[in-house]
């Protein structure tokens, strides 16, 4: 088992003073190469479940476990190096740093993880989602399309078991949009990675073998 | 790839803002290093210890004058002593040596001072414990010269090299008579190296340095000296006119030049035994006395040092530290306003696996890159600045300055940037170590 939600709860301090629950995920599971669309009506809580997973916010309680290990269980630093190891992230935009080349965000994304750096790993990598031409562009000289690509192949850099992405097509074409979801589960399955991919398209969405509604599975209690 | 590269990436991005922010660095440390090095070299120049002698005797007046005028030659001399006082000295029982000095002569060529002297003086050491090296030999003949590093350099002049001086450095006054370059001294570091020196005996030889004999005769009496018969004979038939042809510059005329006629602008003493305990007793026997004054350069230089340089260095390092700090402070700005357009590149980063203490290691990092490296160039800078700076400062003070001359507290230098560099970063760090990762990235 990749992936597993326990009892996990979640809630917003709103600016008036009172909470706003937006997660209470009882049991939630993710199966090694498991590859799952996540759909649901914005503001349901798609993005805040993705960063509880990755560590990045805080439960309320209830515990995430990968590969398992109780990742709520740790302390921050751990909690860091564990997201740097184990997880890859792709956002909906603007995923790079602009100053840095599409070669050196691949490699910063291996920076952090404490095992030095792999440019025949990162040129491989971008090779595989097909900018082996474009090693030494910036994201500002690069299509977002590409862009996407480029993250993607950053995400995948320090081997991670589970790839978060959420909405990784939202600002992309429809031919690309296919090409980039193509590129995103070929190269999980290849590398045996879990996939929860965050989209509210539903003919992506479609394309999954197994697709979770959020609202079936989350129930927030005021 | 590491922090300092991904410091450096994100300076290379803010490329403007950043390299307005290192020049400003620059150019306060640009400052700050002109500044210690000028300092450096004129507090050696200055330092009490650069003397082969422990006394120096002249005209009553300013003790400062005096130092200034006979050891550093960069003030005209006052009025001059008769060579029989000089004659006296040397024979005190308390003096080890005396050399008489004459000066107030400029090389015609490159006007750099002249001082006319006798052999001895190359004999006492021309800072503590260095003596002079010559190439060729020290005087010999009257119209000998032995010339400073700087004016060898300057004028092209080398052994057998011939040269006129000007009158008390009145432009077209030349004299006729041509001294002969026998000796070429090593560098020293100290006024010595832009002096011409010449016999004293040539100095005296040269017709229009023979004075009124009236002045001379009243100079004598005021210093208490029976003056010869022989010599009011002379004044009266000077006081008549002249003959034309009267002004023949045959070397032969001043041969039997008389010692009541000859004159000295100053003389350095060298103690027997103690210099320092005998030095002061000396010189408290000659300033008793209403002739002369004696005095001892150390500690007259050490109060022109704090006086004058002191006062100036201290208020030259308190304005560049200002701009230093003003700078710091530039620096400080420019990265916490970068901060609100970075939260995003370190919301990415923290989502990467970074670390909040590696974020804050990088933007630490950035500020600390900014102030050495302004400061790097800010060396370079301050030392071309006194390059570009010490042909005028020579030209216009005597005094000499290497530009590479390296001063010790240059070093003391990066260790404070690298603190200034960390304080500045802080609060900018601060804040990218509490950057909330979540929010961030949904902006
Ligand atoms: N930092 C926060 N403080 C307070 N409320 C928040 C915060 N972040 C999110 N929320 C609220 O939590 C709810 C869930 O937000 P979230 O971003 O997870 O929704 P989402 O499902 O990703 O929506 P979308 O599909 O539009 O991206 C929203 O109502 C949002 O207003
Ligand atoms: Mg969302």
């Amino acid at each position: 088992m990749s992936l597993v939600l326990d009892n996990l709860k979640k809630s917003y301090r709103e600016p008036g003073g009172g909470t706003i629950p937006v997660l209470n995920v009882t049991r939630f599971e993710l199966k090694t190469a498991e590859q799952v669309a996540l759909v649901g009506s914005s503001g349901g809580g798609k993005t805040t479940l993705l960063n509880v997973i990755a560590g990045i916010t805080t439960p309320d309680s209830g515990r995430v476990v990968i590969d398992n290990i109780d990742v709520t269980g740790l302390n921050e630093p751990s909690r860091d190096r564990f997201r740097a190891l184990k997880i890859g992230f792709v956002f909906q935009t603007f995923n790079l740093l602009p100053a840095f080349t599409a070669l050196e965000n691949v490699l910063l994304g291996m920076c952090f993880a404490g095992k030095g750096t792999d440019s025949h790993r990162a040129t491989d990598l971008l090779t595989r989602v097909g900018l082996g031409h474009r090693l030494h562009h910036r994201p500002p000289q690069l299509s977002v399309g590409e862009q996407q690509r480029v993250a993607v192949a950053r995400a995948l850099a320090n081997h991670p078991s589970l790839l978060l992405a959420d909405e990784p097509t939202a600002s992309v074409d429809i031919a690309n949009q296919n090409t980039i979801l193509d590129l995103i589960r070929d190269t999980c399955k290849e590398n045996n990675v879990s996939l929860l991919l965050v989209t509210h398209a539903p003919d992506i969405a479609a394309r999954f073998g197994r697709i979770e509604q959020l609202s079936d599975f989350n129930r927030p209690v005021t | 790839m590491n922090l300092v590269t991904i410091a450096l990436k994100s300076i290379k991005q803010r490329f403007l803002s950043s390299s307005l922010t290192a020049l400003s660095v620059s150019l306060g440390v640009m400052l700050m290093v002109a500044v210690l090095v000028i300092n450096g070299v004129v507090t050696d120049l200055f330092s009490p210890q650069s003397f082969g002698f422990n006394l120096v005797v002249g005209p009553k007046g300013s003790d400062m004058s005096l130092a200034l005028s006979s050891i550093y030659r960069l003030e005209r001399s006052g009025e001059p002593l008769p060579y029989l006082f000089y004659k006296e000295l040397q024979e005190h029982p308390a003096v080890e040596k005396a050399v008489p000095i004459t000066i107030g002569d400029l090389t015609e060529q490159g006007e750099f001072p002249i001082v006319g002297t006798v052999s001895e003086f190359f004999e006492l050491d021309y800072a503590y414990k260095k003596p002079f090296r010559v190439r060729g030999s020290f005087l010999k003949t009257p119209w000998d010269a032995v010339i400073g590093s700087r004016v060898a350099a300057k004028n092209g002049w080398d052994i057998g090299s011939e040269f006129k001086l000007t009158h008390g450095g009145v432009k077209d006054h030349v004299h006729e008579e041509k001294f002969r370059v026998v000796g070429v001294l090593a560098p020293t570091g100290t006024p010595n190296d832009r002096t011409a020196f010449v016999s004293i005996a040539g100095f005296w030889g040269i017709s229009e340095h023979e004075k009124p004999l009236q002045e001379a005769i009243n100079r004598l009496e005021k210093f208490r000296y029976t003056v010869p018969q022989s010599l009011r004979d002379q004044a009266m038939k000077q006081k008549e006119p002249k003959k034309a042809d009267g002004h023949g510059h045959d070397h032969a005329d001043h041969a039997e030049l008389l010692d009541e006629q000859k004159e000295v602008t100053a003389i350095f003493l060298l103690t027997k035994g103690d210099t320092g305990f005998a030095g002061a007793i000396l010189a408290g026997e000659i300033n008793e006395d209403v002739r002369a004054m004696a005095i001892n350069p150390v500690p007259v230089m050490g109060r022109l040092m704090s006086l004058i340089v002191g006062n100036i260095r201290l208020m030259l390092l308190v304005l560049t530290s200002v701009i230093i700090a003003v700078s710091a402070v530039s620096i400080f700005v420019s990265i916490y306003n970068s901060m609100s357009d970075r939260r995003r590149e370190i919301g990415i980063m923290r989502a990467l696996g970074a670390r909040r203490e590696t974020v804050f290691t990088i933007i630490l990092a950035e500020s600390a890159l900014l102030c050495l490296g302004g400061g790097a160039i800010g060396l370079l800078l301050g030392h071309g600045l006194v390059a570009v700076a010490s042909p005028i400062i020579e030209s216009r003070s005597g005094i000499l300055i290497n530009p590479l001359a390296f001063e010790p507290m240059e070093l003391v230098l990066f260790p404070v940037l690298l603190v200034v560099g960390s304080l500045i970063g802080f609060l900018p760090g601060l804040a990218a170590y509490r950057t909330d990762v979540a929010a961030a990235l949904s902006e």
